[in-house]
């Protein structure tokens, strides 16, 4: 079992390079099918992983190489099942993606899939890295290729922009995560998670606190919360449907992965005593996110946009999750993670099945021509719903977690708030489904958003001939795996009880600290807790449901409901939303000083109240 | 948001982020003084643990050879995205610019520029374990050697010496070998990257095990990634003399 | 001021930063980028300085001198690499960039939504 765990990167990274070397003499055949089961086997080890590591989490030591005094030599992963369980989503959704590509592109050429098996590799290499400096240079790995596999439709100018503005704001992002390492470093001499963390004793300082603001600025970036999520739309917007599923379905999860992966070793015993300050700043951003993501997710009309913004407030619900700081906020986050990234990915692939074979994404033109279709509307409403979080299934169990942790805070009033903002976004994507399969609704709406340009862009044109009907089957059918996972994961024997178990060993860092330093098997854990949703949870879910089916209606006849309403709300209504489209400009200048200003306002906020 | 408002937005926020900053830098041990104990450790053992003189070479290439495969990777990445973002449909066409330099000092220093630097290359790559240098280095040593044929020579004879087919191989080979033999070790039962190989004599060529080894792929990998990416550049720019002399 | 050169590391930075908001043009962004990389350069090797000692190269020194921390130099050779194939990469994008919209002023570009 322990030497899996370098076969989980490596294994995805000799692939490339062997596709890269071979690539030109061998059939294209044979590339994809090397490429989709070097996927497949990932998958297969960071499950076998996440089930090996159930009792005890498993530490790797590269190289070998045992502490001498206290002082790690080496790099170390650390995995244990809420770790493994994101790799093997990020395997999963890429095997996906290779399978989908597939038949996607007419001509994709080997290059494609040796980005996308690299993108895996850094993945799963920053999913399970035990050393911070290591988590930089994946977080690098997973940068760059999602940079390149934006930009793959070159000759359009949109996925240009797209990849330009990701890489930009990524990039600072990154340098800001450097300069935090490098802060930590200066102050404790380690590189690796456990050992900072046994080196900063006391309370917080000016540097511990500004090593963490900058950390945040870089992982903020990377997950797309509000104001670091600029980039995210236009990204999404302009990337093929496959590399969306990567890049929606996982890596901004990974973001917030991350924060939660460096904060419990190294932070959480120096910011004892002030946890609630933390809690509430950080469940602030989580709420802002949530709430500002769903509105966006209702005002746009291209659907790839739309499921853009759907997922900058699902990663508000996962940070607001994991900001909780307790073991059920930290199995809920991962749950969530999984579920939601999985049924977004069945999404994206819907959206693919309906560009592929009407050439168009906006939900407004769109209208009616889809009647025809009969597989992918029902996997559109299982997509749907899982937005929903309909009980009892996958995203039902992860927000029930979340609920019950903030119930116990004392913090019930984020139930309400989490049940309307998915009912918000599970909405946007019900009434653009009622509009392009059923046809229902008014033919058009000025207050949508459409793009500027083709509202394709990043997409195959869609041609008429036998390969078309395999792009759909291809598309389809890896849709319903990954819903039926996502769905499924509340059937898996007791996982809530398992995860909150992980989670409980996640937000002990002083048990970590004595394995990693002085090589000590961790004790047996006691009983593992029984969980099952309480009524509450059931009843807000239900709303949720509700909640969906009425704003999906309202949205479908919106022009009726804005007379109704009334003119003066109305016109503050759509003033509102002008400034807040207006925001995503897509001009560089403009993302960059909203990360400066988030930096600065997260910054100016832990300053004051950690010193 | 209008120029103006951006400008003043970013102004007072920045002056806020950069306070900030600087406020917590300060809080870094005084210059000079810096006694972290990984350093320290790894300056102690080193030597004797792994037979290379050149401690940083034994933090890249051993003790941190993962960050080093990952940076590999990077590289990797970042030149299949350059090959996939610039590869010219006008390939064959740039091939027939005629852009040859003439002067003929330029080409006798050009010739003789190339062996010099191709030889201390290779050199730097060679002795990265004992003295300052490595893969990194000398990998790019080596490619600018290769490039000093096409600013002394001609873009057709910088193509013949760096065919499209050959640089990918090459980088593929660089890549897969850092891989490879990082498995190797697990076949003789040792970790993902462990040194396997005899240590040798410290000081010497033959020395520090996989290190040399993972050096000379990662010297490679460099070389290759970086006459690919300069012809890419240099591919675009001829296409685009090309369609200026249509014009 | 014994930290003047980690002052010197931000204030590279942040100029960096300033420059990629002010730009009006892509490759001059891409170098400011640079710029801000290096002031991470100034920052991580400053920070392993330790007066008085040598390069961490035991040939030719015995091995109890005292040298400077290698860590960081490691570090450094990473980020530098890191760094340098990004803006190979950003530069492509700009290129590309220039060819189909025929300018290189970010605030030219059409904006992602009408």
């Amino acid at each position: 079992m322990t030497s899996l765990v370098p076969l989980t990167v490596a294994l995805p990274f000799l692939a490339a390079a062997a596709l890269a070397a071979f690539g030109h003499f061998l059939h294209p055949v044979i590339d994809d099918a090397v490429a989709l089961v070097a996927a497949a086997g990932t998958t297969g080890l960071c499950v076998a992983l996440v089930v090996g590591t159930a009792d005890a989490p498993i530490q790797y030591a590269f190289g070998g190489w045992e502490p001498r005094h206290g002082v790690v030599l080496g790099i170390e992963f650390s995995v244990d099942p809420l770790a493994a369980a994101i790799a093997a989503l990020a395997a999963l959704l890429a095997t996906a993606s290779l399978l989908a590509s597939w038949h996607y592109f007419d001509e994709a050429g080997h290059l494609w899939s040796v980005l996308v098996l690299l993108f895996l590799g850094g993945m799963v290499g920053f999913a399970l890295s035990d050393d911070i400096f290591n988590l930089f240079v994946w977080f690098e790995v997973m940068g760059v290729s999602a940079f390149a596999l934006t930009a793959y439709r070159k000759d359009e100018p949109g996925p240009l922009q797209g990849a330009l503005n990701f890489a930009i704001l990524n990039s600072i992002g990154a340098l800001a995560f450097l300069v935090s390492i490098a802060l930590l470093y200066g102050r404790t001499g380690g590189l690796n998670l456990a050992q900072i963390g046994h080196a900063l004793t006391g309370p917080p300082d000016r540097l511990v606190v500004v090593a963490f603001v900058l950390l945040l600025l870089g992982f903020l970036t990377k997950a797309g919360a509000i104001p670091f999520h600029f980039w995210l739309a236009d990204a999404y917007s302009v990337a093929p449907v496959p590399v969306c599923l990567l890049l929606s379905g996982v890596m901004s999860d990974l973001g917030l992965k991350g924060i939660e992966r460096v904060y419990w070793p190294i932070f959480s015993e120096t910011f004892a005593g002030h946890e609630v300050t933390v809690r509430s700043i950080l469940v602030a951003v989580g709420v802002a996110t949530m709430t500002i993501g769903a509105i966006m997710a209702f005002l746009q009309a291209n659907l790839k946009r739309m499921l853009a913004f759907a997922t900058v407030s699902q990663i508000g619900l996962v940070l607001i999750a994991g900001s909780l700081l307790t073991a059920d906020g930290v199995a809920g986050s991962t749950l969530i993670a999984v579920a939601e990234g999985l049924v977004r990915g069945g999404l994206f692939l819907c959206v693919g099945v309906i560009v592929t074979a009407l050439g168009d994404a906006n939900e407004l033109r769109l209208h009616g021509r889809a009647r025809h279709m009969r597989v992918t509307p029902l996997l559109f409403l299982v997509g749907v719903l899982g937005l929903a979080h309909l009980p009892p299934f996958g995203p039902f169990l992860g927000v029930s977690l979340v609920e019950k942790g903030a119930d116990s805070l004392g913090w019930s009033w984020l139930s309400p708030v989490i049940m309307v903002s998915s009912a918000i976004v599970a909405a946007a994507l019900l009434r653009a489904g009622a509009r392009i399969f059923l046809g229902l609704g008014e033919p058009g709406d000025p207050a949508l958003v459409s793009l500027q340009r083709p509202e394709t862009a990043g997409e195959e044109e869609p041609s008429e001939d036998a390969g078309r009907s395999r792009r759909l089957t291809f598309m389809a059918a890896p849709a319903s795996c990954l819903l039926v996972v996502a769905f499924g994961l509340a059937f898996a024997p007791d996982l809530a009880g398992h995860a909150i178990q992980a989670a409980e060993r996640v937000v002990d860092p002083a048990q970590h600290a004595v394995a990693v330093l002085e090589r000590q098997p961790p004790p047996p854990q006691g009983p593992r807790p029984s969980y099952s949703p309480a009524l509450s949870s059931y009843l807000y879910a239900a709303g949720s449901v509700l909640l969906t089916l009425v704003l999906a209606a309202a949205g479908l006849h919106r022009r009726r409901v804005s007379r109704a309403t009334g003119r003066v709300a109305a016109r503050v209504a759509a003033a509102g939303a002008d400034r807040l489209t207006a925001l995503h400009s897509g001009a560089i200048g403009d993302y960059v000083t909203w990360q400066t200003v988030g930096g600065a306002i997260l910054g100016g906020l832990f300053a004051l109240t950690l010193t | 948001m209008s120029l103006r408002t951006r400008y003043v937005l970013f102004a007072i926020s920045a002056t806020g982020l950069t306070a900030l900053l600087l406020w917590g830098l300060a809080g870094l041990p005084d210059f000079g003084r810096f006694g972290g104990s990984y350093g320290v450790t790894l300056n102690d053992v080193a030597v004797a643990q792994r037979h290379a003189t050149n401690v940083v070479a034994a933090i890249v290439w051993d003790y941190r050879a993962l960050d080093t495969m990952g940076e590999e990777l990077i590289l990797f990445a970042s030149v299949m995205a350059t090959s996939l973002l610039l590869r010219e449909a006008r390939e064959r066409e740039a091939d027939r610019s005629e852009d040859a330099v003439h002067g003929e000092t330029i080409r006798a220093v050009g010739l003789a520029l190339v062996g010099i630097l191709v030889v201390v290359g290779l050199y730097t790559v060679a002795h990265g374990i004992v003295t300052p240098g490595g893969g990194f280095q000398g990998g790019v040593v080596l490619a600018s050697g290769l490039i000093v044929v096409y600013l002394a020579g001609s873009y057709r004879t910088y193509r013949r010496v760096g065919p499209t087919a050959l640089v990918d191989f090459g980088e593929g080979v660089g890549v897969g070998g850092y891989v490879g033999i990082g498995l190797a070790g697990m076949a003789f039962g040792a970790a993902f990257l462990a040194n396997f190989l005899p240590l040798g004599t410290k000081g010497t060529l033959a020395s520090a095990g996989t290190i040399t080894a993972l050096n000379v792929a990662s010297g490679l990998a460099v070389a290759a990634a970086f006459v690919l990416l300069v012809m890419e550049f240099l591919q675009e720019l001829m296409v685009m003399r090309l369609e200026e002399a249509e014009k | 001021m014994s930290y003047f050169p980690y002052l010197v590391a931000g204030l590279v930075f942040m100029i960096g930063i300033a420059g990629v908001v002010t730009s009006r043009n892509l490759i001059h962004l891409v170098v400011c980028l640079s710029v801000a990389q290096s002031g991470t350069y100034i920052l991580l090797l400053a920070i392993g300085y330790r007066s008085g000692g040598t390069a961490p190269i035991f040939k030719g020194i015995s091995e109890k001198a005292k040298t400077v921390d290698p860590v960081v130099q490691a570090l450094t050779l990473t980020d530098v690499v890191v760094s340098v194939v990004v803006a190979a990469l950003l530069l492509a994008l700009a290129l590309d960039v220039q060819k189909n919209e025929e300018t290189l002023d970010p605030e030219e570009l059409p904006s992602m939504r009408s």
